[in-house]
């Protein structure tokens, strides 16, 4: 019987919300490792019994979480997370050198072809690999090494590696992003890397249209068009059509092009959602009203989607891991909130249910549909 | 016998939710125990003390005897009453929050 089963990290555990085909009844495990942050889970797209699960602390440090049977059971994998070599300095908040310290796993990012193997993006920004299913990690360091790495600065959520694409068309290809370093593409798979910001212009740094410097915040992609990028940016609402090489901007008749989450149809390429923010001062929906907006022109032009969501007084965010789409025929999409909902829709955004409510806050949302 | 007790995050992370007890040879010191909690549960390596340095995590903080021993040299001797089990070796997580 096919389903579907969505993982949420919140901030004080993990949950599991599983339906049948159907999503008109959910049931919810957890909490899973309560009382730590559970920054993503994420399962194996060949193999979904394969989960893996990012779990930290700022008290206790960094856990990986890792399930072979769909989440019913977990054990804790490798955790040993060192920078290749002398790590050196990045920039810190005031301009000065700061040692490379490694805090904890953003994003986990399953092989799209072998289970055991998955990436895992950190703070400090770097990224690394476990071919041996989360037991041992080891950094590729040519992103750090490529030469801007001593100019990267943190965002104000730190700096951070928190997004990772692998191209489906080719598993060498990748694309990172970093808070504030922008975004990055290697060809080698993760081998050697190079800035891919051009066209990304931010007002927030002393040069706009620098190579370096931009705090993207995610960057998603539809496995059918895969040179087709769109970013969310701090500001702006960014589209590739060359894998990265040039970016073009398509906020178009949003109310706000600040936001944090980005996402595309399944089965639409050109179908792509975002959930605007007031500001980045001000981490609340425009005018108290949650509003998924929706385009099917791959850009520029954006509808609204609120049937279902709250329209007055909320003020909750939703934040750059916390949407995600199912690959049913009719196309569900699910985001959770820093308030404790996870909303879902069946018929692509056009209306829209709570599945659970009062969850700690959300940090990242995940489906996996099951066959 | 060594009597250990974890805050609530690390005996969830163990699934054990009482405290622990450890054989540990002499010298019964920090480092000693912290060893020997490790090799008990490999989980534990990484969230009290950093992997590497094996230097104590910044919000640890290591109590016995209504004592704070967070600051001591983990080679310094456990005091009598721990090493002798009458009273246990706290490993807290540093309060915070306001």
């Amino acid at each position: 019987m096919s389903g579907v089963r969505v993982l949420v990290g919140t901030r004080k555990g993990a949950f599991i919300l599983t339906a049948d085909a159907t999503r008109s009844s959910w049931d919810v495990q957890g909490p899973l490792f309560e009382g730590w942050e559970i920054y993503h889970v994420k399962g194996s797209p060949v193999d979904p019994n394969r989960i893996y699960a990012s779990q930290t602390s700022g008290w206790f440090g960094q856990v990986v979480q890792r399930s072979d049977d769909g989440g019913a059971t977990w054990a804790p994998v490798g955790n040993g997370f060192a920078y290749d070599g002398v790590p050196g300095t990045h920039q810190w908040y005031d301009g000065t050198p700061h040692p490379w310290e490694f805090a904890r796993v953003w994003h986990l990012e399953p092989s799209l072809s072998d289970p055991d193997t998955v990436l895992a993006g950190v703070e400090d920004a770097a990224l690394f690999k476990s071919t041996d299913g989360g037991e041992n990690w080891s950094e590729l360091s040519g992103l750090r090494g490529h030469g801007s790495g001593p100019h990267w600065q943190p965002g104000a959520g730190g700096m951070c590696l928190h997004t990772i694409v692998v191209s489906p068309r080719d598993p060498n290809r990748i694309f990172v992003a970093i808070s504030a370093a922008g975004a990055f593409r290697s060809d080698d798979a993760g081998l050697t890397w190079r800035p891919i910001n051009r066209g990304l212009r931010s007002q927030g740094i002393p040069d706009e249209d620098a190579e370096v410097g931009h705090c993207v915040h995610r960057i998603a992609l539809h496995p059918a068009k895969p040179d087709v990028l769109y970013m969310q940016k701090h500001w702006d609402v960014m589209r590739s059509n060359d894998a990265g090489e040039s970016w073009f901007e398509v906020s178009g008749n949003l109310p706000s092009d600040f936001g944090f989450a980005i996402d595309v149809h399944a089965h639409e390429p050109e179908t792509v959602y975002v959930v605007p923010i007031t500001s980045d001062s001000v981490h609340f929906p425009p005018e108290g009203k949650l509003r998924v907006y929706r385009s099917r022109s791959g850009g520029d032009e954006w509808e609204p989607l609120s049937k279902g969501l709250p329209q007055s007084h909320c003020y909750v965010d939703v934040l750059r891991d916390a949407m995600a789409v199912d690959r049913l025929d009719e196309c569900g999409i699910y985001f959770g909130t820093t308030g404790g909902q996870v909303y879902a829709s069946r018929d692509a955004g056009d209306t829209w249910e709570a599945i659970v409510r009062d969850l700690p806050a959300v940090l990242s949302v995940e489906v996996q549909t099951l066959a | 016998m060594i009597r250990v007790v974890l805050p609530a995050h690390l005996k969830t992370l163990i699934g054990q939710h009482h405290e622990v007890t450890l054989e540990v040879g002499a010298p019964v010191t920090q480092r000693s125990v912290l060893d020997a909690l490790e090799a008990r549960y490999p989980v534990l390596k990484g969230t009290i003390r950093d992997p590497r340095t094996l230097r104590r995590r910044p919000f640890v903080r290591f109590f016995a005897c209504e004592m704070d021993l967070s600051h001591e040299s983990p080679d310094d001797p456990l005091p009598d009453e721990v090493r002798g089990g009458a009273e246990p070796f706290f490993v807290v997580g540093a309060m915070a929050g306001g």
